[in-house]
C-alpha cells in the first residue's frame, strides 16, 4: 500500500517523556496505562522529569505566544532531556507533537533561529541543549509494539455475538503528520498509526468519506467562544459521514480530538437529539492506550472509561469484557463515588 | 563518412532521430532499455488534437528506423558513457561497449507517480486511475470500472504532479490539458449517457487546434468544465468516489459522487535519464531534465561537447513537437561531425 513508503524510525527503549495539558485530566487511564505498558508490561526506560512544563501550544495557536518563546520553552524541555542523559524523546500530545517537529525542521532550514534560541535559553536559564535523535508520538510506540500487545491479548476486536470484526472508525490528531508528512506513520493522507493498531487487534478500519476532516476541535474555532458553532458543526460533518457505516468505535491519538469527539456528542444529542451509532446509541471514543489495555483485558474501570462522556458499555459488550458496573464509581479502596445521572449509553 | 552516433532511447525522439541519421549515411545504434521500441506512444490511443491513431505514427517511426545503417538494440539500459578524446564509450547492463562519434540522449520523460497525490487515493480507490490506464481501456476498448460496470459519471483532474510546489514540480506539463479534453471526447463516445467533469486550475490550450477541440467538448460533447482542484476523495458507503472540490467561478465548495476520476499525470525527467545526467555531470534545469545550451538556439546542444538531446527529456513535448525536436537534433550532430571531420 501506498503508506509503507512512510515508515519513521521508533527507538526501541530509554525515553524521555513529556506530557500533554489535558489529557492527564479527561482520559487519566491512558498516560497511567501508557507508562504501565512501556515500564511494567514492556520493560522499557521511560523517564518523566517533574520541572517538565507545557510547550504552550495552545497559546502559540492562539497568538498570544511568540515563536520565539516556544522555540525557548521546547529547548528547555530538550535540556532537561539532555541533563538527565536521553536522547530520544516521546511526546504524548499531538499539538506539542506538531510543535515539535516544526520547531526541529524550522532549526534544520533556518539555523540562525537555532542559534538565537541557544542563546535565549542559555541567558534566562543557564541550560544547553542537544536536538534529540529521535522524536516520536506515543502513538508510535504503541503502534511499534502493537504485534507484542496483540500476542497477549484476552480479547479481540471481534463482536462476541456475531463473530465479526468491529467496525473501527480512527481518527489521528491534524497536527501529528498533517504538517509534516514524513514525521508520522504511514504520512498524512492514510496515516497507518491506528489502522495498523486496528488490524493487528482483530477490528476493520472504516473508511468513510471524511476520515480526514478535523474533529472540530481547532484552537481558533474553539477558544474563541463565538466560534464555537463553527467547530460543532465540523464535528456533525464528520461524524454524519461515519454514521452510515455504524462504527463500534472511535480511536483517536490526539488529546483534544479524543475530548471533542466524545464530549460533542453529548452536545449534539442535547441540542437536536442526533446521535451516531447503530440502535440509536452514540459511539464510545477512545485513546489508543485504553483501547490496548482492553484488549489485553485490565479492568475497564481501572483504565478509567467512566470518566468519558459517552460510556462504553456496548463497546465492552460486543468484546464480550465482563464488568460489575457496581464497582464503575468505586474508589481504589472501595468508597462509593457519586454517580452521574442520565450518562449516554450506560 | 563513416562516422557512428549512438541514439539511447526508443522511444519517438529516438526512433525518428535514429531514421534520419542512417538516412544521412551515419551509422547509428538504437538502444532502448523495454522490450519494444516506440515508448509511450505504444501505450496510447489516439492522438490529438485530431485523434489519430497512435499506431499509425508507430508505423511511421518502425518504418523510419527500418535500414541497414541501423543496429537495433531493445532490453538493454545505458549504465553510462564516458568521452575519451573525440570518441564515446557507452556501456550496457549486459556488460558491452559501444564506440561512437556522437551521443544522442533521447531517454524521455517518466510519467508522475500519481499515488504521491495521496489525497486523490491512486493505488487505494480501485476507481481512481490515470491518464495512462485510461489510454489502456480505450485501446482494448474496453471502459468499465473495476467491479465491471459501465461508468456513468467520471471525472478528470488536470495537474496532477504538475505545476505544484508540494511535490517538486512547479512546471506546466502542458499536454495534460488537452490529453484531458481528448479523453473526455473519448469517454462520451464509447459511452454517451455518461457525464464528464474536467476539474482545471487554466486550461491551457495553446497548440494547433486545441482551442477547437475543447470547444468541441463543450458544445458538441456536453463536458463539463469546473475551474476548482479537488481537494480530497473518498468512497462512501455505496462504494462510490466522492471528490471534494471547490467551483472557484462559482466560489462555493462541491461534494460530487463519480463512479470514475482519472488522474492527469504530469511529465518528469526520466529517472534513468537523471542517472545518466549525473553519470556524466550533464546539465540538469530547475524542473530536473536536461539543460539545453541554449532555450533559443541551442535546444538539442548538451554542456558536454559531442552530447545532443532530442524530445521529452529537455522539457515536457507533444509528439508533433517531439518528432521535430528529433529532427532539428539531427541537423546540429551532423554540423558537428562535420565539423570534426
Amino acid at each position: 500500500m501506498v503508506w509503507r513508503d512512510y515508515q519513521k524510525e521508533i527507538a526501541d527503549d530509554h525515553f524521555f517523556y513529556v506530557r500533554s495539558c489535558i489529557r492527564q485530566s479527561f482520559f487519566p487511564g491512558s498516560e497511567q496505562f501508557f507508562l504501565h505498558l512501556m515500564r511494567e508490561v514492556l520493560g522499557k526506560d521511560v523517564y518523566e522529569n517533574p520541572s517538565h512544563t507545557t510547550c504552550t501550544g495552545i497559546g502559540y495557536h492562539s497568538d498570544v505566544v511568540p515563536f520565539s518563546t516556544i522555540q525557548t520553552v521546547v529547548a528547555r524541555h530538550y535540556a532537561l532531556m539532555k541533563e538527565a542523559g536521553y536522547k530520544n524523546i516521546a511526546i504524548s500530545c499531538v499539538t506539542s507533537f506538531g510543535i515539535y517537529t516544526e520547531i526541529l525542521e524550522t532549526w534544520k532550514h533556518f539555523p540562525e533561529e537555532l542559534e538565537k534560541t541557544r542563546e535565549y535559553l542559555y541567558k534566562a536559564t543557564g541550560r544547553e541543549f542537544d536536538v534529540p535523535e529521535n522524536v516520536v508520538h506515543t502513538s508510535d510506540l504503541v503502534y511499534k509494539f502493537r504485534d507484542q500487545i496483540a500476542s497477549a491479548a484476552k480479547f479481540r476486536l471481534v463482536n462476541k455475538l456475531t463473530g465479526e470484526p468491529l467496525r473501527v472508525v480512527e481518527h489521528i490528531g491534524c497536527h501529528y503528520a498533517k504538517i509534516f508528512p514524513k514525521y508520522g506513520i504511514g504520512g498524512a493522507e492514510f496515516p497507518h498509526v491506528l489502522s495498523g493498531m486496528i488490524e493487528s487487534w482483530g477490528g476493520e478500519v472504516v473508511d468513510y468519506p471524511e476520515r480526514r476532516h478535523c474533529c472540530g476541535f481547532g484552537f481558533r474555532q474553539y477558544l474563541v467562544q463565538a466560534n464555537r458553532g463553527y467547530s460543532l458543526s465540523n464535528t456533525v460533518k464528520k461524524f454524519t459521514s461515519m454514521k452510515p457505516y455504524k462504527p463500534d468505535l472511535v480511536l483517536t491519538n490526539c488529546p483534544g480530538c479524543t475530548m471533542f469527539m466524545d464530549k460533542w456528542q453529548y452536545t449534539i444529542r442535547e441540542m437536536d437529539g442526533s446521535t451516531f451509532g447503530a440502535d440509536g446509541e452514540s459511539i464510545p471514543v477512545l485513546t489508543y492506550e485504553e483501547l490496548a489495555a482492553l484488549v489485553m483485558g485490565y479492568n475497564p474501570w481501572d483504565i478509567g472509561l467512566q470518566i468519558h462522556m459517552v460510556q462504553s458499555e456496548p463497546l465492552l459488550r460486543k468484546m464480550g469484557i465482563e464488568f460489575d458496573p457496581r464497582d464503575k464509581y468505586l474508589t481504589k479502596d472501595g468508597r462509593q463515588m457519586p454517580i452521574p445521572k442520565d450518562l449516554i449509553n450506560s | 563518412m563513416g562516422k557512428s552516433v549512438v541514439v539511447i532511447g526508443g522511444g519517438t525522439a529516438g526512433m525518428e532521430a535514429a531514421g534520419r541519421l542512417a538516412h544521412e549515411g551515419y551509422s547509428v545504434t538504437l538502444i532502448e532499455k523495454g522490450e519494444e521500441f516506440g515508448g509511450h506512444l505504444r501505450d496510447w490511443y489516439h492522438l490529438f488534437p485530431d485523434r489519430r491513431s497512435s499506431d499509425e505514427v508507430l508505423a511511421y517511426l518502425n518504418n523510419q528506423v527500418s535500414h541497414q545503417n541501423i543496429r537495433l538494440l531493445k532490453g538493454q539500459r545505458v549504465t553510462g558513457f564516458q568521452r575519451k578524446g573525440n570518441e564515446f564509450i557507452v556501456s550496457t547492463g549486459g556488460g558491452d561497449t559501444i564506440n561512437a562519434d556522437a551521443l544522442l540522449l533521447a531517454t524521455g520523460f517518466d510519467l508522475f507517480k500519481s499515488q504521491r497525490k495521496e489525497e486523490y487515493g491512486y493505488g487505494i480507490y480501485d476507481n481512481v486511475i490515470t491518464s495512462a490506464d485510461l489510454e489502456m481501456m480505450f485501446r482494448k476498448k474496453d471502459l468499465r470500472l473495476a467491479n465491471g460496470i459501465i461508468p456513468e459519471r467520471v471525472g478528470f483532474l488536470h495537474c496532477v504532479g504538475s505545476r505544484d510546489e508540494k511535490v517538486g514540480n512547479i512546471y506546466c506539463s502542458k499536454l495534460c490539458c488537452v490529453t484531458a479534453v481528448k479523453q473526455a471526447i473519448e469517454v462520451r463516445k464509447m459511452i454517451p449517457s455518461a457525464k464528464v467533469f474536467c476539474f482545471y486550475m487554466d486550461m491551457r490550450m495553446g497548440g494547433a487546434l486545441y482551442e477547437e477541440l475543447y470547444k468541441e467538448a463543450q458544445e458538441k460533447y456536453s463536458v463539463s468544465f469546473i475551474r476548482g482542484k479537488v481537494s480530497e476523495v473518498a468512497v462512501n458507503i455505496n462504494d462510490r468516489l466522492v471528490a471534494k472540490v471547490e467551483d472557484t467561478l462559482a466560489g462555493r465548495p462541491l461534494k460530487m459522487e463519480l463512479d470514475m476520476l482519472v488522474l492527469m499525470a504530469g511529465m518528469e525527467m526520466s529517472e534513468d535519464g537523471i542517472k545518466l545526467a549525473d553519470g556524466a555531470k550533464l546539465k540538469r534545469g530547475e524542473n530536473r531534465f536536461f539543460q539545453p545550451a541554449d532555450h533559443h538556439f541551442g535546444t538539442n546542444i548538451g554542456n558536454m561537447k559531442g552530447v545532443f538531446y532530442a524530445g521529452a527529456c529537455t522539457a515536457p513535448l507533444n509528439i508533433t513537437e517531439t518528432i521535430s525536436h528529433a529532427r532539428s537534433a539531427v541537423t546540429e550532430i551532423v554540423n558537428y561531425l562535420n565539423s570534426e571531420k
